[in-house]
């Protein structure tokens, strides 16, 4: 590799890896508290995973195995940059199989398939602040923080069944972590929180616009908030898989023509992929297996 | 009822650098009792009532609260996590612009709600059941408790506010002008309400006002201000029809006669 020259291993500084380590291991000591660090510029804009690229770079290794998804996918714009961004920067081997990688930077998903002890879960984060859009102030919601004052966080989940007759909050759906932190877990549909409670993976927070990091350890409680008579739940779905014929898995609905056609696919394409190969057929699946793109190969 | 006061002040001053903001005032307040701070404006009413709501720390001087269990606590002493919950359950701060104390992005029902979410009410059913009792307390129709608060008018606001301060029961409340900018007709139905809730609850409150017929209407005793200083204090009835200080018998006698 004649370009890697060019960069430091992973992108960053050395000097700014430590620094970012060292609010990792902040926010793992101090789980669902968000760490100020030194966000760097990053050649891509804000918005656009600045902040999970960062915490990637900063914890991945020559012999790491990286798996980035979008929305679930592994074959969008935002997931096939920033895999070919490390691929490039610090020569790793990437996956798009979920259970061979040992680094997974997401936007907005976790795969449907279970994470196991060593694996990292990296999120990209627009906005880490839950309380942000119910108290404008920053001096204020860090002091809510520090006093554990999390009545307000009530209020909206209030406001959402005064006038939708339930919780409609259906992502970034505030939890508590470890009985303390009230923690935005990024815009993962809710369908995703009852994951991360108890993971056996690592689950670090990355917010690059926001500067801040924050982190669930592993074997970590994630307790979504809700009312006595208005208890969490997830996003059912009353149709399968179009595909692959998968029940109890996170849908998306794509539109296939002018005409009102559409369909419920799983949003995450690895999970379809596999088991498509292993001969689960949806309604709309074609007979011959659909090759995916172009997408890399499995490592 | 007991013999000792809710809230005693001893010496209490605050300046802002050389200027002064109140200077060395004292008194007790005892439970149930509305105490009325008249003066006109500059005179340290609000920097008084900030001090003793904990919402600015004074300069020199002490205050101590009776908690619930009867113990005195020193207000300035207390960490900044006890002053709070004080704040939001035994106390009650009812602004003379209700936009600084209510939600205006969140419905009616949430504003008053907020504070038993606070002191972690998780059931949704009991909250809005209570928020409905409180707006009829207020006269705000049930059918408004899903309206923001920005829909409503400067009256329903104050009313709202008070309701929102009044929930989870408090024992003393601070207010700043409560009846500020708002028409003589609706000023008076507050006035009347509010001397109900104070009546029905046994409330203690502290009323910031300029203007007198708010203070000889809601309060038993009031203290006049001037320059920072308490320059005559008394029962209103007394101060209102004999006062004494010169100062007072202007204010007094500046009370337009229709």
């Amino acid at each position: 590799m004649s370009d890697i020259a060019t960069y430091n291993f992973a992108y960053l500084d050395e000097q700014t890896k430590r620094m970012i380590r060292r609010a990792i291991l902040k926010g793992i000591a101090i789980p669902g508290y968000q760490v100020p660090f030194a966000s760097r510029e990053m050649p891509m804009p804000y918005g656009w995973g600045t902040g999970g690229v960062q915490v990637t770079a900063s914890i991945i290794g020559p012999h790491d195995v990286l798996k980035v998804i979008d929305q679930g996918a592994d074959d969008t714009t935002n997931a096939v940059s920033i895999r070919a961004f490390f691929k490039k920067v610090a020569n790793v081997a990437v996956t798009t199989d979920t259970a061979s990688a040992t680094i997974i930077q997401t936007r907005h998903r976790i795969p449907e398939h279970p994470l196991t002890a060593g694996q990292v879960l990296v999120y990209q984060v627009p906005i880490p602040e839950p309380l942000r859009f119910l108290e404008p102030r920053e001096t204020e919601t860090r002091k809510m923080h520090a006093l554990e004052e999390y009545g307000l966080m009530h209020v909206k989940l209030y406001e959402d069944i005064a006038r939708h007759g339930r919780i409609a909050t259906t992502y970034a759906y505030p939890v508590k972590v470890e009985g303390r932190y009230v923690m935005d877990p990024s815009p993962t549909p809710k369908f995703d929180n009852p994951k991360m409670h108890r993971s056996p993976a690592l689950q670090l927070f990355g917010a690059g616009r926001e500067k801040r990091i924050y982190a669930v350890p592993p074997f970590t409680s994630v307790v979504s908030l809700d009312f006595e008579d208005h208890p969490f739940e997830v996003q059912t779905f009353d149709q399968p898989c179009a595909l692959c014929a998968a029940e109890n898995v996170y849908l998306d609905e794509v539109i296939l023509d002018d005409h009102g056609g559409h369909m419920f696919v799983c949003s995450d394409t690895d999970h379809c992929e596999k088991r498509r190969e292993e001969g689960h057929r949806g309604h709309l699946a074609p007979e011959t297996h659909l090759a995916p793109g172009n997408m890399e190969p499995a490592q | 009822m007991t013999d000792e006061p809710l809230l005693r002040v001893s010496a209490l001053s605050k300046f802002y650098g050389s200027r002064v903001g109140c200077d060395n005032v004292s008194f007790d307040l005892w439970p149930g009792e509305v105490l009325a701070v008249v003066g006109e404006s500059g005179s340290g009413k609000t920097t008084l009532l900030n001090c003793l709501s904990t919402r600015l720390l004074p300069s020199s001087g002490t205050a101590s609260y009776r908690m619930r269990d009867g113990q005195f606590r020193e207000l300035y002493r207390m960490s900044e996590a006890e002053r709070r919950f004080l704040m939001r359950t035994d106390w009650g701060f009812v602004h003379q612009n209700p936009a600084d104390g209510l939600r205006m992005t969140v419905s009616a029902g949430a504003n008053v709600g907020e504070r038993l979410m606070a002191v972690g009410d998780r059931h949704y059913g009991k909250i809005r059941a209570t928020a409905v009792d409180w707006l009829s307390r207020v006269e705000i129709d049930e059918d408004r408790i899903d309206d923001e608060p920005r829909a409503f008018s400067g009256g329903m606001r104050q009313r709202l506010q008070i309701a929102r301060n009044l929930v989870t029961g408090p024992r003393l409340v601070f207010m700043d002008e409560p009846t500020g900018g708002l028409d003589v007709s609706v000023q008076a139905r507050l006035l009347d309400l509010l001397r109900g809730l104070v009546t029905d609850l046994g409330l203690a409150a502290i009323v910031v006002t300029h203007d007198l017929a708010v203070a000889r209407l809601l309060s038993q005793r009031m203290m006049v201000m001037k320059d920072g200083r308490v320059i005559e204090s008394g029962l209103t009835d007394r101060v209102l029809d004999d006062p004494r200080a010169p100062y007072t018998q202007l204010l007094v006698s500046s009370i337009l006669q229709v």
